[in-house]
């Protein structure tokens, strides 16, 4: 390269240009095949490493979700904590607005909910200490969300940094929590009022989850409408896009800011509440348990479409069971379901980067290869 | 751009979420399936277990391994054998007793101090199924028929193991390496309970068994399985001046820290000489075989079992594994018979209170939390004919006393 010969300049064999939008029933085709593409690697990735019939282990994960009613109804109940927290952060990266703090907003939830569980629990009348608990939940979520982008609007500092580190914040607060609850030093909450069931969700026709279930879904239909057909979520698009139009079109951006991250940050803490009251019963530093950050995954599959939403949640929860089920199954090490998970999304991934571009030919020369 | 961007970030998430479950894939176990035409007795059976993490914790694997050797034992088929790892101390332990329920489970085992109250929940709707949760402490009188605990008196074991120990420091001190007042040892454990606190107590009153001017440090990771901050705590003692380091963490980063630095190391449930040849020193280990075994057979006998057990070393379920010969001093094989005798036939008990103070002043008496009501109170006299009964009340240990001589960073 260093020689000066500029004629000698290589331009590179392909080059990617942006595709018209394709017709559906194509992109469909592409993601299709991608998804088929994805189980042809796994499988002899299967095969090379474990010599298990790949059919037989596909089938295996499937069971992991459909296998039993049991496991369908845990599997809807993961896929309703994932989905809700996805719902929560998709207002706030839809207007490019990086909160990866929704781990902390779920976790400060939780811990608001778990404080009126614990402190008085037997003292007040349950259906109160229920309210009590979704309303202080919701509260701590608006307040963990509130703050970056408060600072974020005022001073413009750096979100992501600053709700990445509201997360250790209140990953410490649980331990501290914890500590004074539970003084002989073993950070084992464990089942908190399991005698009177205080500040539990009831069973709603036999269904220990349903009441999560149905709330996530009635949430869904309310996110959906509000951001493809409400102002607010207007604005948050025309935000996202491009903030000097907003300000032109006289949008107040800080205030959309402010507004969108109280939104994101409730949703956050009514998912700790579903967590913490209608899921666990007890709290943890691991209450989360990375779906804060799954949930981005989730929703920038989805294209910040909550209807689509249920369907990539329901993929990261159908492989998350699989692998456990796979791993059992087979007695393999659930890394190996985690390297196909891998695997998987990678290709889902890389079929939108075909549905959108295109790699064409240059045409330097004439001299075909 | 923006497009690009978005895979991109996309990309990043999904080899996020790849390394946050980064753990190597552990070797193959063998498929041992001798389908043998299983002994008339366990045909029916179904045992399930459900563990906190996997193969990569030394504490996970040696409840597997030794789930494997009695399914070896009794020519179970692998259908007979459900091990459910990486399982949560929250909803998904409830969830999954329950699966396992559902796939003909007769006896389910659990691992973790923290799926207790799950398990218990499990067995209370259940009545038909044998829950045994190790290390827990509310069986001995939580009144649940088919909910049992078990744990063993490893606090003898870890003693043995500081016996060891002690007798590296006081050759460091014999050869003029260090002198006795530097003889310091550290300690890298996971959360500050009893069954930690009782754990490192016993083996450092067995370092000062031989040697008694030794001193420790112990710092804690507030974590069951961290390697990195395990490597860390290690290093941290090393660097105050530790001579030798013991550890009650589930990964390999603390035996991996001293093996650089060429410190001695004591292991608790798996041989390290693999990992350390040249700082691996022994390891104690509880062999959980022996109950297994008394509880299956139980159940297909259709026997009642104990609600709460502690195995012994007399039970086999207390073990040292091997002395590393390249490491221990000379001379250890010949004490480590003698005062493993001298334990057994209660000339020796590990919490004697001669052996140690509080506060300067002898423990004459100590009301221990034995019954776990959630109100933390001390509430059983633990000290008795001059020592303090560990594991005789109930098995998980209730020994917290901080004892002088141990600095806690």
């Amino acid at each position: 390269m260093q020689n000066n010969s500029s004629k000698n300049t290589r331009e590179p064999l392909f080059h990617i240009a942006k595709r018209n939008a394709m017709v559906w029933w194509k992109a469909w085709l592409i993601r299709g095949a991608s998804i088929i593409a994805s189980l042809v690697v796994c499988a002899i990735i299967i095969v090379s490493l474990t010599r298990q019939n790949p059919l037989e282990v596909y089938g295996a994960m499937v069971k992991g979700s459909f296998g039993t009613s049991r496991k369908f109804w845990a599997m809807l109940q993961s896929l309703s904590i994932l989905l809700c927290i996805s719902l929560a952060v998709t207002p706030a990266f839809k207007m490019k607005f990086w909160n990866l703090g929704a781990e902390g907003q779920v976790l400060f939830g939780g811990l608001c909910s778990m404080v009126l569980m614990f402190m008085v629990g037997d003292r007040i009348p349950n259906a109160l200490l229920i309210i009590a608990m979704l309303a202080a939940s919701i509260l701590g979520g608006i307040i963990w969300g509130l703050l970056p982008a408060v600072f974020k609007a005022k001073w413009g500092t750096n979100e992501s940094l600053f709700t990445l580190m509201m997360n250790y914040i209140a990953i410490q607060l649980v331990s501290f929590a914890i500590m004074v609850w539970v003084p002989s030093g073993s950070s084992v909450m464990g089942l908190v009022n399991s005698g009177t069931r205080a500040g539990w969700l009831p069973d709603l026709f036999g269904q220990k989850y349903l009441i999560n279930i149905l709330i996530v879904a009635v949430l869904t239909v309310i996110m959906f409408i509000y951001l493809k057909y409400s102002k607010h979520g207007y604005e948050i698009s025309v935000v996202g896009e491009s903030e000097n139009t907003a300000r032109y079109i006289g949008i107040d951006v800080k205030k959309v800011i402010i507004r969108t991250m109280v939104l994101s940050g409730a949703i956050c803490g009514l998912s700790g509440f579903l967590l913490v009251s209608g899921t666990n019963h007890t709290i943890s530093k691991e209450l989360a348990g990375g779906n804060g950050f799954t949930a981005i995954m989730v929703s920038w599959l989805a294209k910040f479409n909550p209807i689509m939403m249920v369907l990539t949640s329901l993929l990261v929860v159908f492989l998350q069971r699989g692998a456990g089920e796979i791993a059992t199954k087979f007695s393999l090490n659930t890394s190996l379901a985690d390297i196909l998970t891998g695997i998987i999304i990678f290709f889902i991934i890389g079929s939108e980067f075909f549905i959108n571009y295109k790699i064409m030919r240059t045409n330097s020369g004439k001299e075909g290869k | 751009m923006k497009k690009i961007l978005a895979i991109l970030m996309a990309l990043a998430l999904v080899l996020g979420l790849a390394a946050c479950g980064s753990k190597t894939l552990a070797d193959e176990p063998e498929n041992g399936s001798e389908s043998t035409p299983a002994a008339a007795d366990y045909a029916d059976l179904k045992i399930g277990l459900i563990c906190l993490h996997d193969e990569n914790s030394t504490y996970d694997n040696n409840f597997i391994l030794a789930l494997k050797e009695v399914q070896a034992e009794l020519g179970l088929s692998d259908d007979q054998v459900l091990i459910k790892t990486n399982i949560p101390e929250d909803d998904n332990c409830l969830t999954t007793a329950e699966e396992l329920v559902d796939e003909g489970c007769n006896i389910i085992f659990a691992d973790s101090f923290g799926h207790e109250t799950y398990i218990m929940q499990a067995a209370q709707e259940n009545p038909d199924v044998q829950f045994c949760h190790a290390t827990g402490t509310h069986a001995h009188n939580a009144g649940i028929p088919n909910f049992h605990n078990a744990f063993a008196s490893i606090y003898e074991g870890r003693f043995l193991a500081g016996v060891v120990a002690g007798m590296k420091v006081k050759e460091m001190i014999d050869s003029g390496k260090i002198t006795a007042d530097k003889a310091k040892i550290g300690y890298v454990g996971a959360f500050p309970y009893a069954e930690v606190k009782s754990g490192y107590t016993s083996f450092f009153l067995g370092v000062r068994y031989i040697v008694p001017e030794a001193t420790m440090e112990v710092t804690f990771t507030n974590s069951w399985f961290d390697i990195a901050l395990e490597r860390e705590a290690a290093l941290k003692l090393i660097n105050n001046g530790c001579v030798l380091i013991s550890q009650h963490a589930d990964s390999e980063g603390a035996p991996k820290a001293c093996e650089e630095k060429g410190i001695p190391n004591v292991a608790y449930n798996i041989n390290t000489a693999s990992i350390g040849p040249n700082t691996a020193l022994v390891s104690s280990r509880i062999n959980w075989a022996p109950y297994y075994k008394l509880a299956i057979e139980a159940v297909s006998k259709g026997e009642s079992f104990d609600a709460d057990w502690t195995g012994t070393i007399a039970t086999g379920s207390v073990e040292l594994l091997e002395v590393n010969e390249a490491v221990a001093a000379e001379g250890t094989d010949e004490k480590l018979e003698e005062v493993k005798g001298k334990i057994e036939s209660g000339e020796i008990h590990v919490y004697d209170i001669s052996t140690f103070t509080y506060k300067g002043e002898t423990l004459d008496s100590y009301q221990a939390d034995v019954i776990d009501d959630g109100t933390f109170q001390g509430d059983t006299e633990a000290v008795s004919d001059g020592y303090f009964h560990e594991s005789e009340y109930r098995s998980a240990p209730y020994f917290d006393v901080d004892i002088d001589g141990i600095t806690i960073l």
